[in-house]
């Protein structure tokens, strides 16, 4: 065994910051009084803002490892940290306002979400198994608590208890996966466990047995046909405030576990989880995309919607390549950017005692509000992939991945399921542009989260026109 | 003398792995049943963790089950807590009367 080497604590800093504020936001919130909430937000907003400095004050042009090299920070690390952290923040700045309405702002909301980005956190430098476990679980336990927010609403708790139960089957499949895994190799340690599925004398069965439960839990994560049947009830059933940080932050931590234990543990045995994981993704395209258009509720039309993404994703990393995994990186990014200003628009829209689900409440939003209908045009434009906006950059680098491994076939079927997408997308630009409106649209936001949703649409917009950046940064990822 | 091989203990964790399973999907009645057969899946992941641990000679596996019942512990705790505000809302923990989210 190495010694404990204190310079190791250094690659850890941003997570010991989350860890120490969170609990100390949690201490100071017990002493505030209701009309000081606020205090609490501002907080948690100066400490998502200092973990960002801190990240981005490591050396990211390195593979750096951590107690015995259980804890790894490469430059996937650093960028999918920065993605949640930004995600995080643009999350909470949203949800703030719609919790005082409905009288929910409190204090636990903050915490739990910080928990959960450690969870994240954790989960996308875990280099062993063990560490991968506990950051799943801290994520997914922080995720239950807070979809059962507000625990006087009957949608709210039935949607936590299906969560829980299904999050928890996930759980207990990967861990039954990571068993067999370990009695397999003998070890923890993803490089060892890798080394060991390479020079296996097992027969290959054995691996695959323990392949398929971690497939399984991995799509159960990512929400993926069949394993998908949660999230249309968590999306509706939990306070939007929750839903836009549910639906976001966690898909760039999912992605990252699934490179983890697919790529980084059995990249040996590629060619039988990429099988899968085509299964996987044309369900996924088809149904999410299908079940949408039936939806009147735009929460549930977006939780289908995050269904067809999540194929889009898995595509990418079943290409197998480095080109491919980039383009995944890229995708799950933006998809996160994406579904936070959709879900934005959709809190921007809700008031006290109004809540903004039915399609029919966008209608005439152009009339009344121009600038929010063109955001909601920009995120729904991007999630349908038109360029020239972000979303069609992560469509075309994920479909030329699959191009280039000769998978022709799932690139027509994704593209083919993708314009049956744009149908529902448009619908809504349709809604808000051409009917006239039947309410007020009453908009009665503070103008932080006006400048932050602004924020996003711009920077979905900007990074359509520039995808160079983030691109560059997502390809040197896996150079 | 009959000794018990590693694979004895395998079939086991794999027999109340299924009947977790088979728990959570044939239940239709009580919510408290689904939390219970969660925990059963995970103790059979224990097993097989702690009979690995003890046949490859690797301490690993058993300092990973110390894990597994922490956050099974956790886990439970926040199942039932999620169970108590289901019973307040619904006034009834069926798992056939959660149909409250459209279909």
């Amino acid at each position: 065994m190495n010694g404990f080497d204190s310079n190791e604590l250094i690659l850890l800093i941003p997570e010991i910051f989350v860890l120490a504020t969170a609990c100390l936001i949690l201490v100071i919130d017990l002493f505030l009084s209701e009309q000081h909430r606020n205090v609490t937000f501002y907080l948690t907003q100066l400490s998502l803002f200092f973990t960002f400095l801190l990240t981005l004050e490591l050396p990211s042009d390195t593979v750096l490892y951590a107690f015995n090299s259980s804890f790894i920070l490469d430059t996937m690390a650093i960028v999918l940290k920065c993605a949640v952290y930004v995600v995080t923040a643009g999350a909470f700045c949203y949800a703030r306002p719609y919790l005082k309405q409905i009288d929910l702002h409190k204090g636990e909301f903050y915490v739990l979400g910080l928990f959960a980005m450690l969870g994240m956190m954790v989960l996308i430098s875990a280099n062993h198994l063990l560490v991968l476990y506990l950051g799943l679980e801290l994520m997914s336990l922080s995720l239950y608590t807070l979809v059962a927010l507000n625990r006087d609403s009957a949608q709210s708790t039935e949607a936590a208890m299906k969560y829980f139960v299904l999050g928890a089957i996930a759980s207990g499949m990967l861990l039954y996966g990571i068993s067999i895994l370990y009695g397999i190799s003998g070890s923890l340690d993803i490089p060892l466990v890798a080394d060991s599925v390479t020079h296996s004398l097992f027969d290959r069965i054995v691996l695959l047995f323990a392949l398929s439960f971690i497939v399984v839990g991995v799509a159960f994560k990512l929400g993926a046909v069949p394993f998908h049947m949660w999230v249309p009830d968590v999306y509706q059933g939990a306070p939007t405030a929750v839903t836009v940080f549910v639906g976001s932050a966690p898909k760039i931590a999912a992605f990252a576990m699934a490179m983890r234990l697919l790529v980084g543990t059995l990249g040996d045995l590629h060619a039988e989880w990429q099988g899968m994981l085509i299964v996987l993704a044309v369900l996924s395209l088809g149904l999410g995309n299908v079940v949408a258009i039936a939806q009147s509720n735009i929460k549930r039309m977006l939780a289908y919607s995050t269904i067809g993404h999540i194929g889009f994703i898995l595509m990418g990393v079943l290409s197998g390549t480095a080109a491919g995994f980039s383009a995944a990186m890229f995708y799950s990014i933006v998809y996160a950017l994406m579904t936070l200003g959709a879900f934005g628009v959709v809190i921007l829209m809700s008031r006290a005692g109004f809540e903004a689900e039915n399609l029919d409440d966008y209608k005439g939003l152009n009339e009344k509000h121009p600038w929010f209908a063109f955001m909601m045009l920009v995120f729904m434009f991007s999630l349908a992939g038109v360029p020239p906006l972000v979303g069609f950059h992560a469509k075309l680098a994920v479909l030329r991945a699959v191009l280039e491994v000769d998978l022709v076939w799932l690139a027509i079927v994704a593209v083919l399921f993708s314009v049956v997408g744009a149908f529902y997308y448009l619908r809504i630009i349709k809604l808000m542009y051409f009917d006239s409106a039947e309410s007020e649209l009453l908009i009665d936001k503070p103008l932080d989260m006006k400048v932050a949703l602004s924020l996003n649409g711009l920077l979905v917009l900007g990074l359509g026109i520039m995808p160079g950046v983030l691109m560059g940064w997502c390809f040197s990822a896996f150079a | 003398m009959f000794a018990i091989s590693l694979a004895h203990y395998l079939t086991l964790a794999a027999a109340l792995f299924a009947i977790g399973i088979a728990g959570i999907f044939i239940n239709r009645k009580n919510a408290i049943v689904l939390l219970m057969s969660i925990e059963l899946m995970l103790l059979a992941v224990n097993i097989n963790f702690v009979a690995f641990s003890h046949f490859l000679q690797d301490s690993a596996g058993q300092i990973f089950v110390f894990f597994i019942l922490t956050v099974a512990a956790a886990e439970a705790a926040i199942g039932l807590a999620i169970l108590v505000v289901l019973f307040r809302s619904h006034r009834s923990i069926n798992v056939s009367d959660l149909n409250e989210l459209k279909k």
